[in-house]
């Protein structure tokens, strides 16, 4: 056995923009354990739901993280509109549909660029965030916002895109596929890249899931598991599948994400080719009453709201279990066994939103 | 229509807890979430897991003044992260926890933050 030292990594490190700790057992070079420390920043936003009543606290949900924040509205949203029995209108589920996959491309090419900007691939990160510019401004022109979409509310859809801007966002999307597809060989061939990636960081396919793992990093390890199937939203009516890599290291995790945008721009065009005309939002009377876990597919992963309401204005239990917190425990198998030097790409494969995590 | 699943609710006895937790992962369930409800005097502790996209829960209700839980850490060790988190927010102790930050999982400027009878904890 070589000597063991403990090396701290965060609360700040250069590839963490928020804050989580690790502390690093090594042996020599080698990780033989890591011990994760979070909420330095936690918010406590759940208990807003005691002051803010359940029209109001969507703006709450959204504003749980910067980069998954329509989807936090939307999850919110859809577990509310259970406990009142609320039908949403299908051109709504399909708006809901069309700028949840504009999340999902705006985050994985964010992540993309920030992974590449990891193991020093600089050019990479800039061409990236370049693509993924030009994905946020179709939000901001569809949305008013360019980080917070403020679209979605309980009943439907605060807002409507015209058929005819659809149409523009579907040849805006062809060109910025186009650029896309310009990027995806360096992540899946370029051998500086498979270097990092390949055989780094590996969680085999009954580890993942015995761990509860979601998201990117299940289906790296070969697991077929995508919330999207339960069909929520316009899912059940657009054809996709889950995106699954078999390998579960850093390499697979990588590239489920880099197919999962092109699957993205696919839905989006079935959606926009396929959505309904009529109105976007129904009146919503009453108050909740009930119980409901809410679950959808984030960029990273499963998450779940649940909402209990106690048929006031206010809910008696707001409760997100985000993406990041149900990867910390397969990110601490993951560790062990690994080189000092990978450990932050490891980190970042499981795409850490501290933001969600400290809710 | 809404697409609602179904998501069954079973309220169980919390000394049957790590039995029925080693259960259902022998059934190939994963554990979806953990979370705590302050109901008052009670303090409501939900368990979901999931298989094939079919979720279903465990309830165990304490008494406010005898929050003991047992750990399910020894059929799902992902779940030191919530038991931390349950002992953090809500003041329930949890036995034999396989990780066990001892009430520093969250760095937090006041203790049980998410107990409503907890004055300092007031929103």
């Amino acid at each position: 056995m070589g000597t063991r030292t403990i090396i701290p990594f965060g609360p700040q490190h250069p590839v963490l923009p928020e804050p989580i700790h690790l502390d690093l057992v090594l042996e020599d070079e080698k990780v033989v354990e890591a011990l994760p420390s979070v909420g330095f920043v936690h918010r406590g936003l759940e208990r807003l739901a005691e002051v803010k009543d359940f029209h109001e606290l969507v703006y709450v949900a959204e504003r749980i993280c910067g980069i998954c924040s329509f989807i936090h509205g939307q999850g919110y949203c859809q577990g509310v509109e259970t406990l009142l029995n609320v039908e949403v209108p299908p051109r709504a589920k399909y708006l809901r549909t069309i700028w949840g996959e504009l999340s999902r491309i705006h985050s994985h090419l964010l992540w993309l660029g920030l992974f590449a900007d990891a193991f020093g691939f600089e050019s990479l990160f800039m061409h990236c965030w370049r693509v993924r510019e030009k994905v946020v401004d179709i939000i901001e022109a569809t949305a008013g916002g360019r980080v917070i979409f403020g679209s979605c509310k309980v009943g439907g859809a605060r807002r409507d895109i015209p058929n005819d801007m659809l149409k523009g966002i579907k040849t805006e999307l062809a060109a910025i596929e186009k650029q896309y597809n310009e990027l995806k060989p360096t992540f899946l061939h370029d051998n500086s890249v498979k270097r990092r990636t390949v055989g780094i960081g590996t969680l085999s396919k009954e580890t993942a899931y015995a761990l509860g793992a979601v998201g990117p990093t299940l289906r790296g390890s070969g697991v077929a598991s995508d919330l999207r199937t339960l069909g929520y939203a316009a899912y059940k009516d657009l054809e996709w599948e889950p995106v699954v890599e078999q390998g579960g290291d850093c390499y697979a995790r990588t590239a489920v994400r880099v197919r999962e945008v092109t699957m993205s721009f696919d839905i989006i065009r079935q959606a926009i080719d396929k959505i309904p005309d009529g109105p976007v939002d129904v009146k919503v009377t009453g108050n909740p009453t009930g119980e409901f876990f809410s679950r959808l597919e984030q960029p990273r992963g499963e998450v779940v709201y649940y909402v209990k309401g106690n048929n006031t204005k206010f809910l008696e239990r707001f409760r997100i279990r985000t993406p990041t917190f149900a990867n910390i425990a397969p990110l601490v198998v993951m560790l062990k066994g690994c080189e000092l030097p990978d450990v932050p790409v490891i980190v970042l494969t499981i795409d850490p939103c501290i933001s969600c995590t400290e809710r | 229509m809404n697409m609602i699943e179904p998501q069954p609710m079973t309220a169980i006895d919390r000394v049957r807890l790590p039995a029925q937790a080693k259960d259902l992962a022998a059934r190939g369930y994963r554990l979806v979430q953990i979370c705590a409800t302050d109901g008052g005097e009670t303090l409501e502790v939900t368990y979901s897991f999931d298989c094939d996209y079919s979720l279903t829960n465990l309830r165990v209700t304490l008494l406010k003044g005898d929050t003991v839980l047992p750990s399910i850490t020894g059929a799902y060790l992902a779940a030191f992260t919530y038991e931390n988190e349950l002992q953090d927010l809500f003041g329930i102790t949890v036995t034999d926890l396989a990780i066990n930050y001892n009430g520093n999982f969250y760095k937090m400027a006041i203790k049980t933050p998410f107990l409503r009878n907890n004055p300092s904890g007031a929103v």
